[in-house]
């Protein structure tokens, strides 16, 4: 009998659509010095993944110096505790680890990847300890780093994109942090001093405002260990302000000339917060308009019907403070005008009448369906980690998204965009030329 | 059903949960599958060994439009139904096509792959190619080249580039096409590429995840099983001849930075098991760029200070032959021309000195990371199954890379550089930046902040 019972459990709980999958065991805690940590453990392949987020992304750059907080995080790994670059490189390499980093407007991270036999495991958390923890911000290599910087922010003038990106941000933030580029100003990076690295690394990148994420092939005393390690050598410091609530755009249309064969259209509004109530209704919504891939809208009506461009899209990018809704195509640059006003109606319909009962199961289907394919690798959960833990989500985030996006309704959808987005209120820019060449 | 040659092989010592089958059905559809159940997910793959290598002038490109109108509907499943059951079903999709192979892809949870086998197996036999849908995707395509090649300086560089080195090896035309082809590309010219090559016998259907190989060969024989094999074309070798002396070419484009791709015909893995270069070069290119500090980086960008950018690369796995390459940017001040001398100093150190046993056991233990580490990427895992049975190279090729790579030997590296790096086999592009006027920005509507 008991067995029996035990068995048809089983069977109930199998035949479960995701609920019964989703249970991710994320473990966190904080060190003694306020860094937070996440972990999830998992034997099944011999190596592990450690993520190190900090909010020092470029809105923490200075007014006066855009910039700052990519080169010192371009930095960290150029020299460290009397390690030269080179050294760093080969203590990696050498026992096969990674080193990689990631920027945008809000977080700077580090991460490691490296098996997890303890010689190279030891030896690579050497080195992320002694990045994250003893930076030299070399005073003989800053003026290489800076030259490479400013090399890549060149380089991006030659493509329509980057500009177009460019501009867009500008144009929807204003004098907000997330209005000018990720990379910083030429100009503001060439005056950069080691004093100023070394004062936004003090200020940034210490343990109460570090997120530590690991996952993989270790223990929960071993991250346990390897946190506090962490966090102990990181500086003591502060946790930071929060950022500024972004204006409301102002209405604008820019065309900016550049002579390349498509012209790239962008438009947008300040759209929502990692934390906003609406997340769930609008990203489910934007599924249909634009998110959805070949299963969306603005793919529809631009390329599908039109054959106008390769890619149509919208998303939200959710940040700390509220990030950018975005509307973009590319499209040669004699139909830029049609191809902008299919874009404009496509979005002004979904406005005004919200997505059809049927958009709307098929995008819900999308997204849970999906659902398991989104942490089907330990790179995936890991990203997962840092973002929980760097946005203050809460640890049943992955447990509940199903549920969540399966409680989006056609009102919910209608309203959250119509409280967001008016269509006649947005940011246009235009890169390209109107001339033939 | 003809299961020739039924392969079970245990992944690496240790990792029972990861074993390959591979048989081939008797309609000619190869079968492989790689069981992983690390997660309940798998993904499945339809490889055609159509690519850009199989075209012929005048429709240049016809390989990578006839992907984009396998999405365009057969007599059951109408035009966007495709896309639409896949993604009802959770599923994401889409196709790639390069020189050597069109493929086409789903990631789904495990148990959805009967959707999937039932949805390929229909257009690799029922395709339904319009003039009408013809006529809007080719516009498609074109905007596809003017994004990915046309407005990216750096691609227009290695697209002539390729049409330098290569003389007469079908390599040398762009997988996207030659734009004036596209303009002239019919919706017949997509109809008889379909016809030509897409048939089982010219396929291989890679599953990869948490599925049982028995189940998936059930299901292969059950949708693809009645699809009848065709007579395929032959495919003449059209080897390029022995180049006779180096080539150098300008390619002027707007951009801000001067560019440098030097590139050299090298050999590719034909013989697994008993060809040595093909290793040998793969190592040459670790130590050349395989780390922050390897020699381009240490020496170009961070000691001489003559490049932001530096790489070496080289892809031992291909139908055709092989090219190996080097490409970068000189620092500000610095000329195309000295960087290239730069380049070709360290070059010949390695040719006359070799490389150090210290570089040689980094790049492998690289190598053996990495072999971990892939087997946290289900798709990419399936990726490397699909290239290796394209290049007609069998799946113990794939397994046993790693213990290849490090049988390399330092004096070997040394004589792969002096053996093919040479400059008569060299052929160099320099960017020449055009200028970008300077933007206007005009501000069409601007409105008060408002509040909403």
């Amino acid at each position: 009998m008991q067995i029996k019972t035990f068995f048809l459990r089983a069977m109930l709980l199998l035949s479960l659509p995701l609920s019964a999958y989703a249970g991710l065991d994320i473990q966190h805690w904080q060190t003694p010095q306020g860094a937070r940590v996440l972990f999830v453990e998992s034997r099944s392949l011999p190596m592990l993944d450690v993520a190190v987020s900090f909010p020092a992304g470029s809105a923490r750059d200075p007014a006066a110096k855009p910039g700052l907080a990519q080169l010192t995080q371009g930095l960290l790994d150029q020299g460290a505790g009397g390690w030269t670059d080179s050294a760093i490189a080969y203590r990696l390499a050498d026992v096969g680890a990674v080193l990689s980093g990631s920027f945008d407007r809000d977080r700077a991270g580090v991460s490691l990847r490296t098996l997890s036999s303890s010689a190279e495991k030891n030896q690579a958390l050497e080195v992320l300890m002694r990045v994250l923890q003893r930076p030299d911000f070399p005073a003989a290599i800053l003026p290489r780093e800076k030259q490479r910087l400013i090399a890549g922010i060149r380089e991006a003038e030659a493509d329509p994109g980057a500009v177009g990106e460019k501009a867009f941000y500008r144009a929807l933030y204003g004098n907000h942090p997330y209005a000018h580029d990720e990379a910083g100003e030429p100009a503001a990076i060439a005056k950069l001093t080691r004093a100023d690295l070394q004062t936004f690394y003090r200020t940034h990148y210490s343990a109460p405002n570090a997120v530590i994420a690991l996952m993989g092939d270790i223990s929960r005393a071993e991250a346990e260990a390897i946190a506090t390690r962490m966090a102990a050598g990181l500086p003591a410091g502060k946790p930071l302000a929060a950022l500024p609530k972004p204006a409301v755009a102002s209405v604008a249309e820019l065309r900016i000339e550049h002579p390349s064969a498509q012209s790239h259209v962008l438009l947008g509004a300040v759209g929502m917060s990692r934390d906003d109530a609406d997340f769930f209704p609008l990203f489910v919504g934007n599924y249909v308009l634009g998110g959805g891939g070949f299963d969306s809208r603005l793919m529809r009506e631009v390329r599908d019907k039109r054959g106008y461009a390769y890619s149509a899209y919208s998303y939200f990018v959710p940040m700390t403070e509220a990030g950018p809704f975005q509307l973009g195509l590319q499209t040669k640059r004699e139909q830029a005008n049609d191809a902008l006003k299919v874009a404009r109606d496509t979005l002004r319909q979904f406005i005004a009448e919200g997505p059809s009962e049927a958009d709307l199961t098929q995008a819900r289907s999308n997204l849970t369906g999906g659902f398991p394919l989104r942490i089907d690798s330990n790179k995936k959960i890991l990203d997962y980690l840092s973002m929980i833990g760097f946005y203050r989500l809460p640890l049943d985030y992955l447990d509940t998204w199903v549920a969540r996006v399966n409680a989006v309704d056609v009102a919910a959808v209608k309203q959250a965009f119509a409280r967001r987005i008016n269509p006649e209120q947005l940011v246009t820019v235009v890169v390209g030329s109107e001339r033939t060449r | 059903m003809r299961t020739f040659g039924a392969l079970v092989l245990a992944l690496l010592a240790g990792a029972a949960q990861a074993a390959l089958t591979d048989v081939t059905l008797d309609n000619g559809l190869r079968v492989i599958v790689q069981e992983d159940a690390r997660a309940p997910v798998m993904v499945s793959q339809v490889w055609y060994r159509a690519g850009s290598i199989d075209e012929t002038n005048g429709t240049t490109g016809v390989a990578h439009v006839l992907e984009h109108m396998m999405f365009k509907g057969t007599k059951d499943v109408p035009p966007g139904e495709f896309s639409k059951q896949i993604a009802a079903a959770g599923g994401r999709e889409n196709a790639f096509t390069s020189r050597d192979h069109t493929a086409y892809f789903q990631q789904m949870q495990k148990d959805r792959l009967t959707l999937s086998m039932k949805l390929e197996a229909d257009r690799m036999a029922n395709l339904i190619i319009s003039d009408e849908l013809f006529a809007k995707e080719i516009q498609v395509v074109m905007e596809e080249r003017r994004l990915r090649t046309d407005d990216q300086p750096q691609a227009i560089v290695y697209e002539r580039l390729m049409a330098t080195a290569y003389q007469t090896h079908p390599y040398r035309r762009p997988i996207i096409g030659w734009m004036d082809d596209l303009q002239h590309m019919t919706a017949q010219d997509a109809r008889d590429w379909y016809t030509r090559w897409y048939a089982p016998n010219n396929a291989t259907l890679v599953v990869a995840g948490d599925v049982k190989a028995d189940e998936v060969i059930a299901l292969a024989k059950r949708y693809f099983g009645g699809i009848p094999s065709k007579p395929l074309p032959s495919r003449k070798p059209q080897a390029e001849p022995e180049q006779v002396g180096g080539k150098r070419i300008l390619v002027k484009a707007p951009a801000k930075l001067p560019y440098l791709l030097m590139v050299w015909h090298v050999p590719t893995l034909k013989k697994w098991d008993s060809d040595s270069d093909p290793y040998a070069l793969q190592i040459l290119a670790g130590v050349l760029s395989g780390n922050d500090s390897a020699r381009l980086q240490k020496s170009l960008v961070k000691t001489q200070q003559i490049a932001v950018n530096a790489s070496a690369g080289y892809d031992a796995v291909s139908r055709g032959p092989g090219m190996f390459m080097i490409d970068a940017s000189p620092a500000p001040g610095k000329s195309v021309a000295a960087l290239e001398q730069a380049i070709r100093t360290e070059l010949k150190r390695v040719q006359t000195d070799g490389i150090s046993e210290a570089e040689l056991a980094r790049v492998k233990a690289q190598v053996i990371a990495a072999d971990v580490y892939q087997r946290d990427s289900l798709f990419y895992q399936a990726m490397q199954l699909g290239e290796y049975a394209t290049a007609g190279l069998p799946p113990e090729a794939l397994l046993r890379r790693t213990e290849k790579l490090r049988a390399v030997t330092a004096s070997q590296v040394r004589d792969v550089a002096r053996q093919w790096l040479r400059d008569d086999r060299l052929s160099v592009a320099e960017l020449d930046p055009q200028p970008i006027q300077p933007q206007a920005r005009r501000t069409v509507v601007s409105g008060v902040r408002h509040a909403n």
